[in-house]
């Protein structure tokens, strides 16, 4: 389908077109402050007219009264939470009697996610290479492939972005270019709408479209390239992992640890994150147990305990591990990054240390050595 | 090769316990067998894999396999009671049930070993992942040449698997030999590190495959000791241990630098790992 304009006073019409398609239909809505994903039922609950203002540590929504819905930009939340819950139980064992372990596997109703950045997309996707087999995976994880495989993602070409985004460094986004159903670019009065997928044509097919012209096309790639242009972090990634493990030693991270608080916000909303502990949820009648999952993080002293020795008793090490994993050695593992720019652990981290600063300062001092 | 549910990796496969012998206080061998006869009959493993073992209502572990890849319908697993499953677990009675994924991991380099000596060091309270390179290298006694097996321990009460170690003692071509970093009377092995066994060595025990497992800072010194030896760095191996609670490389506790210890290990060239193991913290 070539791309089409969805006026701005119809947006509830994509709304009903997914949830008549079956789909529970989620999307930011603004509440204590701040931008989550919630189920909605109509355009009214979207965060219209809202912007947010972003920096290290600081994360503030201000309403400005105008029309657009997707100006806020992001919220802590990215796409993981639809694709790898945050806590899910993984089977359950009856032993009353013979032993039988089931399969705790998500329910098979489809999702549809209204609003997902280009960062977003580019972080599952970067989490598809841990969890689905193939080059960089032995075992495909049937509880993310589950969900992963009925979501349908509206994604959204942002049209402003935060001082702590920098997505254009590192090359996914700030325009979406893969594995979407819809895309929509927010025009003055418009979406300009574009399809990725059959399912997203079966949809947008349901819409009250409009032909686009040329001018539709420029200001949407206008707006995409100023805020690729506003963008000011950045972070080398050129031979970064040598960089990092040569390094492991350098007083930076004795400075940031001063810093680091090891609360583990910078992973509970990183896209890409992927630890998780398992643990047990025994039934009262002991006769069966859930074996359950939720999102863990190397900031936790657990996370490195291995038969009861602490690995990584200093938060210089907690942080180390997470920074040299996400910049560093993710190249070695998965071939790509695991920071997709999103700027979400600058913002959120509560001393609002910046990992990009913290790469730069090591590459401009490499080979100091903490004495 | 694994018999895991192809859909679903995460679900462990039921697990009887045939056996469960006392080799030292809290520290027991379950022999198990996998209950579903299909499953059995798919399971097999190399020396130096591990299974993640769990137990009902409690949890789940990684073991490493003990017993001979040559039967692999039986299952040994060496579990010393060091936390909340494993303390649980070495006082299963036989007839009981466990759930069983795996196997998991890279093996010992026994391939490549094939025609050379081998040199198994180790060291700590015992170290289950060796014993299945000497009983491997045992049952194909023709395959392998002298097998010479140091242990090193902090304290002559910490030497257990008396009887494993004896009857290796009597074995064709094979030298065991001790070193206590305490004494104790009637302790007969050296006293001190296990690296200075390596002088007393016979001559051509260490020209072949080294395999080692133990705590890191001795493995790094037998090791860098070795290649001051004029040792090649790609004929020693060690195998590695973190947290791990998937075994399928997504849990993210064994990350170690560019590898994940449960798929990319736990048995290491030693050449992967000798960047990262001296630095604290990793």
């Amino acid at each position: 389908m070539e791309p089409a304009l969805l006026p701005r006073t119809q947006f509830d019409s994509l709304i009903q077109a997914l949830s008549q398609a079956g789909y529970r239909v989620f999307g930011p809505t603004p509440r204590a402050g701040a931008v989550v994903f919630d189920e909605i039922t109509s355009a009214d609950e979207l965060p219209r007219g809202y912007k947010s203002e972003q920096v290290p540590g600081r994360y503030r929504l201000a309403h400005n009264g105008d029309a657009r819905l997707f100006d806020f930009v992001h919220g802590h939340e990215s796409l993981k939470r639809f694709t790898f819950a945050a806590a899910e139980p993984l089977w359950t064992i009856h032993h009353d009697g013979q032993v039988r372990f089931d399969a705790n596997l998500p329910d098979g109703r489809p999702t549809a996610v209204i609003g997902a950045r280009a960062c977003d997309i580019a972080g599952m996707r970067v989490q598809d290479r841990t969890f689905l087999k193939g080059r960089y995976a032995s075992y495909t994880d049937p509880y993310f492939a589950r969900r992963r495989q009925d979501l349908f993602i509206v994604a959204v070409n942002c049209s402003t972005c935060a001082s702590t985004c920098f997505c254009s460094s590192q090359g996914t986004g700030p325009r979406v270019k893969e594995a979407f159903d819809i895309a929509l670019t927010e025009l003055s009065d418009h979406f300009l709408l574009e399809t990725g997928s059959e399912a997203g044509e079966r949809i947008a097919g349901q819409l009250p479209l409009a032909p686009a012209d040329p001018s539709h096309h420029a200001q949407a790639a206008n707006q995409i390239e100023h805020v690729a242009k506003s963008q000011m972090r950045r972070i080398d990634n050129d031979g970064i992992y040598e960089l990092l493990f040569d390094n492991l030693e350098h007083p930076r991270w004795d400075d940031v640890a001063a810093r680091c608080l090891s609360c583990a916000n910078c992973v509970m909303v990183c896209p890409t994150c992927f630890c998780h502990r398992e643990g047990e949820v025994a039934a009262m009648d002991g006769l069966s147990s859930q074996h359950v999952r939720q999102w863990d993080a190397c900031f936790t002293l657990e996370h490195g305990s291995t038969h009861g020795a602490d690995l990584r008793p200093q938060v210089k090490q907690r942080y180390r591990q997470w920074l040299t994993h996400k910049l560093g050695s993710w190249w070695q593992q998965f071939g790509v990054s695991g920071c997709v720019g999103c700027g979400r652990c600058i913002t959120w981290c509560p001393t609002g240390i910046d990992l990009t600063e913290e790469a730069a300062a090591i590459r401009a001092q490499p080979g100091l050595k903490a004495t | 090769m694994s018999a895991l549910p192809k859909t679903n990796p995460y679900l462990p496969m039921p697990a009887e316990v045939l056996d469960n012998i006392e080799e030292a206080p809290g520290i027991n061998t379950l022999r198990l067998r996998l209950s579903d006869p299909a499953q059995r009959a798919a399971y097999s493993f190399l020396p130096g894999q591990f299974n993640m073992l769990y137990l009902a209502n409690v949890g789940e572990v990684p073991i490493s396999i003990s017993s001979d890849p040559g039967e692999p319908e039986i299952i040994d697993h060496t579990i010393r009671a060091v936390g909340r499953v494993t303390e649980g677990m070495v006082r299963v009675k036989e007839g009981e049930t466990l759930g069983l994924r795996g196997p998991f991991g890279t093996g010992w380099p026994m391939e490549q070993a094939k025609g050379r000596n081998i040199l198994v060091i180790t060291g700590g309270i015992g170290c289950a992942p060796t014993a299945s390179v000497v009983g491997y290298a045992h049952a194909r006694r023709d395959q392998y040449g002298k097998i010479t097996v140091l242990h090193g321990v902090r304290k002559p009460a910490d030497l257990i698997y008396g009887e494993r170690f004896e009857s290796w003692c009597r074995a064709t071509d094979t030298v065991c030999r001790f070193a206590s970093q305490e004494t104790a009377p009637g302790w007969s092995g050296r006293t001190g590190l296990v690296t200075e066994l390596l002088g007393d060595l016979e001559p051509g025990a260490m020209d072949g495959m080294t395999m080692m497992c133990g705590p890191e800072v001795m493995m790094r010194a037998v090791a860098e000791e070795l290649i001051s030896r004029g040792r090649p760095i790609e004929d020693i191996y060690v195998s590695m241990e973190r947290s791990m609670q998937c075994g399928l490389g997504h849990c993210g506790h064994c990350q170690y630098g560019p590898d994940f210890i449960c798929k990319d290990g736990p048995v290491f060239p030693y050449a992967r790992v000798r960047r990262l193991m001296p630095v604290k913290g990793f």
